[in-house]
């Protein structure tokens, strides 16, 4: 049996050290606020799980939330397939390529603070082109007063600088599937619908989970670009639990509250990201090859 | 090295101690017993120990949530609650 090199561990080492600092310290120290109640100048008092029950009880908690997750669920019911819809619809060959790669690039080269911005002005009535367009057409439109129309800017925003990702990770996973399936289904004469559906769609389902992810996490904790736009308003109703978060923990000062709000935020992050990538990775398969592998080495 | 801002607690370092103690007990379980071959469980996904410790863990947290939030008993019941639950996912996940 090869002698197994433990040396390489020595090169995950740098990595180790910056997500420490960068994520397990401040995790244990947010757990550690979460338990106890400050009033600055780092003198902490033991409070136990009184802000957890304070923010689960609160009703402010949960409707954030669920502000939240609507948004997720409607970004990513229209980035999803729209971005697979552009993908399969970009060219595979010729200076069509380079084109469209660079112009789905540009909207995630700006930062999220300008995108905001942007669209803020974007969206004015008095001296935005969308505001002033609609209004032009009479259509009563007005994203500081309306929360209808807030949501609809938010989302709209958000498609526009995120579906790009979408685009280039499912044009990435389409690239990579070979000629050879396209020839066999011409010959089979598959339509159009049966080539995506069996050939595409399965090829890329391990980019579009990554996808998934990445846009579910990403807009489940949506900050600048909503408070740059609306601030969470028109009163509370794009106040995303990020919003609030922040309200809390820097307007208010309440660490205790913010801390253990922010331990139940992460959980539920966590938890969306495992059954997302449980589902979407699963295989098959995979119930078939255990049994076989179970067999083969009671065999033995 | 002043780690005040960290405000550490003995309930909550015995907390993390523990999490890192659960961590190497599987990695010496790991090494005196491997089970490399994965299982299907009642959901129906194909789950190492590994997997099967994040879910122990990750259920707990809600259980004590909840427990902390809503039931009207001591927090430990949520304990022996969560322990029942890590048990139950350590055999039939």
């Amino acid at each position: 049996m090869k002698p197994v090199n433990h040396k390489a561990w020595w090169l995950v080492l740098p990595v180790l050290v910056l997500v420490a600092f960068s994520a397990l310290i401040p995790l244990m120290t947010v757990v550690n606020y979460s338990f106890q109640d400050t009033f600055g100048n780092n003198q902490f008092f033991w409070a136990g799980t009184v802000w957890y029950e304070q923010v689960l009880n609160s009703e402010r908690f949960w409707n954030a939330l669920g502000r939240s997750f609507a948004f997720s669920t409607i970004i990513l019911a229209i980035e999803i397939p729209l971005g697979v819809f552009i993908a399969l619809h970009m060219p595979r060959k010729g200076i069509g390529v380079a084109f469209c790669l660079v112009l789905m690039s540009l909207p995630l080269l700006i930062p999220w603070n300008v995108v905001g911005t942007i669209w803020q002005v974007f969206g004015r009535v008095d001296i935005g082109l969308l505001g002033g367009a609609l209004a032009a057409i009479g259509v009563d439109y007005n994203y500081v007063q309306d929360p209808v129309d807030a949501w609809a800017t938010l989302i709209i925003m958000d498609v526009w600088h995120w579906t790009s990702l979408v685009v280039l990770l499912a044009y990435a996973g389409l690239a990579a599937i070979p000629e050879d399936y396209y020839r066999a289904a011409n010959i089979d004469g598959a339509s159009g619908w049966a080539v995506f559906r069996y050939i595409q769609l399965p090829k890329i389902m391990h980019v579009l989970t990554i996808a998934v992810l990445l846009r579910f996490m990403d807009s489940f904790m949506i900050y600048t670009e909503p408070f740059v736009v609306t601030g969470g308003g028109p009163g509370n109703s794009t106040t995303f639990l990020s919003i609030d978060l922040v309200q809390i923990a820097i307007g208010q000062f309440d660490l205790g509250p913010a801390a253990a709000m922010s331990i139940i935020y992460f959980f539920i992050i966590l938890t969306f990201s495992w059954v997302f990538y449980a589902v979407m990775t699963r295989d098959p398969d995979a119930g078939q090859q255990v049994v076989e592998n179970s067999e083969g080495e009671a065999g033995k | 090295m002043n780690l005040s801002w960290m405000a550490w607690t003995l309930p909550t370092a015995l907390f993390f101690g523990g999490i890192v103690l659960l961590l190497a007990a599987m990695a010496l379980w790991a090494r005196l017993r491997p089970a490399n071959t994965p299982r299907i469980g009642i959901l129906g996904l194909a789950t190492q120990r590994g997997d099967r410790l994040f879910l122990a863990l990750l259920g707990s947290a809600f259980i004590h949530l909840g427990w902390a939030a809503w039931a009207p008993l001591p927090l430990f019941v949520g304990s022996l609650i969560s322990l029942v639950y890590a048990a139950l996912v350590f055999r039939f996940v």
